[in-house]
């Protein structure tokens, strides 16, 4: 085990007022193993009564080292990093990250291929919805929504093992397209998915939307205004609940978004119950894009024919010669990007994620930086939770609806 | 057991102890509830409807150490939350099971790096390894039976 080194008074004093060293204010530590706090979350808290005071997040108990593990991995085999980084929305990081690579060299993705890509992001966005609707509710006692939402899940799951294989880590968008064309039972798949979920999305409303349990809960809890949740750097539901229309689907369109029809869901409360229903709404506006996106769903290929940088097709490597230098290249050195440096953002479930990458030119990432949406969207916590009950502070973490994996990385 | 063939018309029936024992104890092993990284939501998913652990007297995840059998570890490990996690273990009355969930807690996984334990069992000793990134909940499942089968051959004279 590491070393655990003695901090000095000094050095920590600074974090709680005077009214704690004299005695009126109580100290108390919650996790980093709580139930309410969604994964490895500390909070230093200090209490008057029940009161929160104030809210210090200590982050860091998740830290896996995966923005510098990419550095040593060829650009194909750093994207199996992404997955593990935000684990609700592991399909949405592949995609920020093939986005990268591909401004980064300048490659070309065909339709077929963005079109299955914002049919399985918009999937993704709706699982990761309902894991934060189950868990949140669970958060303030609403035990049931729980085991509703993870069976839908589930269906949605079952999606990713169809084209994929593997049900959360699929590493199935690769750069230039995908890594294979989806098979045949998908689009049926999809379509069952797209013919329950608008019935199901109900059932979550008639549980909670009017439930005076969950409005008394939520209700004017942890509000923040639109130009404090600017100034803060927020992104995602969280700052649409404050009532800043602002979704990179719709202002940087990035895979073809622009063909798409959707509204933006905009509350102006910004309270955990705005929170509430700007996801809810959210979730109705996914399944309205993966329609829209599976009726006009383009035959063709699905990966570029820039052999470069996308592996050739097993059938070629028999005859042509070409083709298996191109293989071989590909899986032992790499392709060498081009020096520069590139930014891509996309909407995330949680907000805005951004990857940075930078190249020396080699086969290998110099850098690369994820801009983690939950990262940002927890450093408010603090402010939102300052004067509320420890019970309010619990329902405050879930709807801002953060990741650990996300901000530690 | 089959307790319902032995017991005929006396209405008592002998056991040994060890047997007795270990069956009470494979059949409310109470998991604590402690995720770490992807590998909990799909501990979650093994908790929902659809897998329902509760069919193994698995369904109670108790969130304070003190009032839990068994820990999974599910998910990476961090250095900094190495020594939190040997703490958690150390709060949990014994008998006590691990059960070190996914190639992460397994082996360190995909990350062989300065900030990843590599393998959980660095820290805490481990009964059932559960490989997987993640594993399927019925995996975990599994992981839980054979658990369960290993308890069911515990011998008294190693209770201690």
């Amino acid at each position: 085990m590491t070393d655990i080194k003695e901090v000095s008074y000094e050095e920590i004093r600074h974090l709680v007022s005077d009214r704690a060293l004299e005695g009126e204010t109580m100290l108390l530590n919650m996790g980093p193993q709580h139930p309410s706090t969604h994964g490895v979350l500390r909070l230093l808290l200090e209490l008057d009564g029940e009161k929160v005071v104030n809210c210090i997040p200590d982050v860091g108990f998740l830290h896996t080292g995966i923005e510098k593990n990419m550095e040593s991995k060829t650009y194909q085999k750093a994207e199996v990093m992404t997955d593990r980084m935000d684990y609700m929305n592991p399909l949405g990081n592949n995609l920020t990250y093939v986005l990268a690579v591909e401004k980064l060299v300048g490659l070309d993705v065909p339709e077929r291929a963005q079109a299955i890509r914002v049919i399985l992001a918009e999937l993704q966005r709706i699982s990761s919805h309902l894991v934060w609707l189950g868990t949140s509710a669970l958060d303030v006692a609403a035990m049931s929504v729980f085991l509703y939402c993870f069976r839908e899940r589930e269906q949605i799951l079952n999606i990713f093992e169809l084209v994929s294989g593997q049900r959360m880590m699929t590493t199935y968008f690769r750069p230039g397209g995908l890594w294979r064309d989806v098979p045949s039972g998908f689009e049926q798949a999809v379509r069952e998915f797209l013919e329950v979920m608008p019935h199901r999305i109900d059932e979550y409303e008639a549980l909670l939307t009017k439930n005076p349990l969950f409005l008394d809960r939520t209700l004017g809890i942890g509000s923040i205004s639109a130009e404090d949740a600017l100034n803060w750097g927020l992104t995602g539901a969280t700052l649409r609940a404050s009532g800043v229309s602002y979704d990179l689907r719709r202002f940087a369109p990035y895979s073809g978004y622009e063909q798409y029809d959707f509204e933006i869901p905009l509350r102006t409360e910004g309270d955990v119950y705005a929170r509430y229903i700007v996801r809810i709404l959210e979730m109705r506006q996914s399944l309205r894009i993966i329609e829209q996106a599976l009726r006009k769903l383009p035959a063709g290929p699905v990966r570029s024919s820039n052999r470069k940088f996308v592996p050739p097709p097993r059938s070629e490597i028999g005859t042509s010669m070409e083709a298996l230098i191109h293989h071989f290249k590909l899986w032992t050195e790499g392709f060498s990007a081009p020096q520069g440096s590139v930014y891509v953002a996309t909407e995330s479930p949680r907000g805005e994620l951004g990857c940075f990458l930078e190249s020396d030119g080699g086969p290998k990432p110099y850098r690369v930086h994820f801009r983690t949406p939950s990262f940002d969207n927890l450093q408010v916590l603090p402010k939102l939770s300052k004067g509320f009950l420890v019970a309010d502070l619990v329902a405050i973490i879930g709807s801002v609806d953060i990741v650990l994996g996300d901000i530690d990385r | 057991m089959g307790v319902e063939q032995k017991l005929g018309e006396m209405g008592v029936v002998t056991a040994r102890l060890e047997d007795v024992v270990n069956w009470g104890r494979t059949n409310a092993m109470w998991p604590m509830l402690f995720g770490l990284a992807c590998c909990a939501i799909e501990m979650m998913s093994a908790q929902a409807a659809n897998y329902d652990m509760s069919r193994f007297g698995m369904e109670l995840m108790r969130p304070s150490p003190r009032q839990s059998d068994l820990m999974i570890v599910a998910g990476r490990v961090s250095r900094k939350m190495a020594p939190v996690l040997r703490r958690l273990y150390e709060q949990m009355p014994d008998p006590k099971w691990v059960i070190a969930m996914g190639d992460c807690a397994s082996s360190g996984g995909v990350f062989n790096n300065y900030a990843v334990v590599q393998g959980v069992d660095e820290i805490v000793p481990v009964d059932v390894y559960v490989s997987g990134c993640p594993p399927r909940p019925e995996a975990l499942i599994h992981g839980v039976v054979t658990l369960h089968e290993k308890v069911r051959k515990e011998k008294i004279k190693d209770w201690a």
